[in-house]
């Protein structure tokens, strides 16, 4: 009988079944190793989480101040039941790790999301040798090439001073944990106020309290007044678009960073002043860049470009084989926004299958009256 | 190209139209005339073809970018536009962009028709290798492109107007008809004062607006004239110094298409140009549209279609009469000399005045809207007695007074991902009915009449429920109803159906309906069967 794989994808997490682990579960377990705090890898419920140490601020401020947590430092070894785990740096956000996990001379990663580019705010990525790599594949496709970071930041500098010209508010739309951190440690800032969303307010809050070194921003609320986001930043989570919340900073141009934003037609659906293509995930070539470097014999590819990634890995030398997770399918999520986004569209689904259903058991019941 | 490109890139990141006016009218204040001129000529649909072929242009690209066909296919079916896919897989040589101006691109593209298959691949490349990623996306719309980037032709000629300072109707006019940019200068087309002799030239049609609410809120019946609003083509038949032109609404001169019109040129008085609407008609009637569809399209028109599909003019309106535009004057003073000059002519069955319905107050109407499918018509225009003739669509004076549209609740079965805007989202459906074997069995595709969160909702669905992959194409689990509308229906061949019918779309998802409640091929063949 051929023994079983170290980690298998059980459709809700990546499980170790010999040391009885799961790696970002999407239901509450007993133990959990988590990559990074984002809502579609840190889940609720579960009984222990591990994750890394600069994590902490944030999964306790999602999943609770109470959750059973323990954390590590980038490259420290520990042993559950006899397997050897440690993490290392992966670049995406704050406390992001790729998990490493070795049995009896086997090697086996799990990146979660990662990206290669220094951000000055997270650890930056390091390649971790081993025999199998589980990837992610987001961009996985050759139309994403990112630009270098500082040519993006410049972008947005050069942005915000021609809003503040006109004056304009200048509305910076991004991923609150992650995005807007590393948008906050390379731009230029000016020795102005810098106004926030809730959403990041918090983490921001959070994270200086914790003692990282981010700027302090200013909380948007109903009594601030209004003149003062003349030729101001705000900052705020791509789930403002639209509502009321943003009206109060007329007159505004709005700027959105992501990777989609390399699309036009993406760019156009969203119909924002300027798209600022950044993202935290690799792009093509850093993709197959650090896949190469990790030089696995045989990579899994999940969420993201899936099949075709692991066609060109074939074709290309590479043993892959595409993995179905719960961190989405076709679609293109990028972290928790999306997420949620989801979630409204799935409740919405379900409440019309209810609907249908209770139709269909009513007209039963008038036939069998 | 700097310019241009930047105006395209502008053009393309707003919605508002006052602001796309803003922009055109910066850029032809401030292009040069021959860059102005190669603008207006992407503008209203004039690109030259320069002889390439995209299968060779995506396989040089995928070359270029060292990867298979396969992934250039997926990133393109990503992207949804050839020309941005190619800049985006590119190797990124130039970040500066290219000094050459618009129309030096151009004369650089002029050249390519004379190649050899490999001197044109050398030439692309070359251009390629000078120009930034948005410069090589705006390059390949150039060279291949469709050229759509929300901009109308009534918006391009406001702006030109404005920049200008010339009445918008004399640069409509100016800008119709065909020229083509290696044969005249900015200044001839657009600046010269003096009439442009130019024959062929067409007038802007002047459009109808659907009518809002009730038909008696447009005041005294008498004030109106009300026609059948006919399946056809939209025409304006022009004679003048002897020759006779005819130009349809895609703004296409399609003189050759219509032999049997050919003998207008014989019978009617220099000067003339007849608007109206040119139909399949025999025995006195028009016939469907789908008729006229067997020879739109085609290069030759063989003995046989001419028999089965022989087409008619049904003329509705007096443009120019003895070589005097009579725009001006109302529609009941047009129609008069109309009607004269249609009596003048030797009676031709192959030219007829659509008749005026007769009428004395709106509730006859009203009565016989209904008839309109038996009439072979979509339903009624309606023109203002004292309107003068407008240019393009206009409210107030022509009203379009459709029938309710035919309708059938199917399942959605197939989807692909939509373009530009749309791209990444799934937009593009295929609908079923039940076939007679208790099999769903797809009858029509259709994309508009969604909200963008319908659009949203269906797209989720559609991502969690596949069934199979063909290339783009996603079998979807047969579960979610919509009501399909379309305004005509046939007997087709070449459908699996065995049913075609005309301009489908979705008028609502019918969320209260299960895929077992759809209609069936029955009920569509029913329908058939009571129009034809």
């Amino acid at each position: 009988m051929p023994k079983q794989p170290l980690l298998q994808f059980t459709g809700k997490s990546i499980y170790c079944a010999v040391a009885d682990v799961h790696i970002d579960p999407w239901i509450p377990v007993g133990r959990a190793i988590i990559t990074h705090a984002h809502s579609d890898h840190a889940r609720w419920g579960s009984q222990h989480y591990l994750a890394h140490k600069d994590s902490e601020p944030i999964l306790r401020l999602r999943l609770g101040q109470d959750i059973n947590l323990q954390t590590v430092g980038y490259g420290e070894k520990f042993m559950i039941n006899g397997v050897k785990f440690s993490l290392h740096p992966a670049g995406h956000i704050i406390g992001s790790a790729q998990v490493r996990v070795e049995y009896q001379g086997e090697v086996w990663v799990a990146s979660g999301d990662y990206k290669l580019e220094n951000d000055n705010f997270a650890t930056p990525y390091e390649p971790v040798k081993c025999h199998v790599f589980i990837t992610e594949s987001t961009f996985g496709l050759p139309i994403y090439k990112w630009q270098p970071q500082q040519q993006v930041m410049s972008e947005i500098d050069h942005w915000w001073a021609q809003n503040r010209m006109e004056g304009k508010a200048s509305v910076l739309m991004g991923y609150s944990l992650g995005k807007m951190q590393r948008i906050l440690k390379n731009i230029q800032l000016q020795d102005t106020v810098l106004y926030a969303h809730g959403a990041i307010y918090t983490v921001n809050e959070r994270l200086r309290e914790a003692g990282f070194d981010l700027p302090e921003l200013t909380l948007v609320t109903k009594e601030t007044d209004r003149k003062l986001f003349r030729g101001a930043l705000v900052l705020a989570p791509p789930s403002a678009d639209g509502t009321t919340w943003i009206k109060k900073f007329a007159p505004y141009s709005v700027g959105y960073c992501s990777g989609w934003m390399a699309l036009r037609g993406a760019k156009n659906r969203r119909a924002v002043d300027q798209g600022f293509v950044l993202s935290d995930h690799v792009d093509w070539p850093d993709l197959n860049r650090a896949v190469k470097e990790t030089c696995a014999e045989k990579v899994f590819v999940t969420h993201g470009y899936t099949s075709i990634f692991s066609r060109w890995l074939n074709e290309n030398g590479i043993e892959a084989a595409e993995v179905t997770t719960m961190y989405g399918n076709e679609d293109e999520n990028e972290e928790e926004e999306v997420v949620q986004d989801a979630a409204v569209a799935t409740a919405s689904y379900e409440e019309h299958k209810q609907e249908l259903d209770g139709e269909a058991k009513d007209n039963e019941n008038r036939l069998e009256r | 190209m700097k310019q241009f490109a930047e105006l395209f890139m502008n053009l393309d990141r707003t919605n508002k139209t006052n602001a796309k006016v803003d922009l055109l009218k910066n850029y032809f204040l401030s292009a040069t005339d021959d860059d102005k001129l190669w603008a207006l000529t992407l503008f209203t649909g004039r690109r030259p073809s320069f002889k390439v072929n995209r299968t060779q242009v995506k396989e040089w690209a995928a070359g270029e970018a060292g990867i298979p066909m396969w992934l250039f296919q997926e990133s393109y079916h990503s992207v949804g536009d050839l020309g941005e896919t190619i800049s985006l897989l590119l190797p990124r040589t130039s970040l500066g962009g290219s000094d050459k101006s618009l129309s030096e691109w151009f004369r650089y593209l002029g050249m390519l028709p004379g190649m050899t298959d490999e001197e044109k691949r050398d030439h692309i490349m070359q251009a390629w290798m000078q120009l930034s990623q948005h410069e090589t996306f705006v390059f390949n719309k150039l060279l291949m492109g469709s050229f759509r980037i929300g901009v109308s032709q009534t918006l391009v000629v406001r702006a030109l107007a404005e920049a200008t300072e010339t009445d918008s109707n004399v640069i409509a006019h100016r800008v119709m008809g065909q020229w083509d940019p290696q044969g005249t200068t900015f200044e001839q087309l657009i600046l010269d004062k003096g009439e442009n002799d130019n024959a062929s030239r067409p007038y802007p049609f002047f459009l109808a607006y659907p009518i809002e609410g009730d038909v008696a809120d447009l005041g005294e019946a008498q004030d109106w004239f009300a026609e059948w609003k006919w399946d056809g083509i939209r025409s304006q038949i022009i004679y003048r110094n002897k020759e006779l032109f005819i130009w349809t609404r895609g703004e296409e001169l399609s003189t050759e298409k219509f032999p049997e019109l050919h003998f207008l040129s014989d019978v009617l008085p220099e000067g003339t140009v007849l608007d109206g609407e040119i139909v399949t008609y025999a025995n006195g009637r028009p016939m469907p549209f789908n008729v006229l569809q067997t020879r739109i399209g085609r290069k030759n028109l063989s003995k046989k279609v001419l028999e089965e599909a022989p087409v008619a003019f049904l003329a509705y309106d007096l443009l120019e009469a003895n070589g005097v535009d009579i725009r001006g004057l109302t529609q009941a003073q047009r129609r008069t000399q109309l009607e004269a000059i249609h009596a003048s002519v030797p009676v031709q069955s192959h030219f007829n005045l659509s008749p005026l319905i007769a009428f004395t107050n709106w509730q006859q109407l009203r009565e016989l809207h209904p008839q309109s499918r038996e009439n072979i018509a979509e339903g009624f225009m309606i023109k203002r007695k004292a309107s003068t003739y407008q240019v393009g669509r206009k409210k107030g004076d022509w009203w379009k007074w459709k029938i309710d549209p035919l309708s059938v609740d199917a399942v959605l079965i197939y989807a692909q991902k939509g373009s530009g805007r749309r791209a990444e989202l799934f937009t593009d459906y295929t609908f079923a009915v039940w076939g007679d074997d208790g099999k769903l069995v797809p009858f029509a595709k259709a994309y508009s009449g969604l909200t963008d969160a319908e659009i949203g909702q269906v797209d989720y669905f559609i991502k969690r429920n596949v069934l199979e992959k063909f290339g783009p194409v996603r079998t979807v689990k047969p579960e979610l109803v919509f009501e399909i509308g379309f305004e005509g229906i046939n007997e087709s061949s070449r459908h699996k159906s065995g049913i075609a019918v005309r301009f489908p779309r979705i008028l609502r998802w019918r969320k209260d309906k299960k895929a077992e409640e759809a209609d069936s091929l029955e009920s569509l063949r029913d329908i058939l069967s009571s129009y034809k």
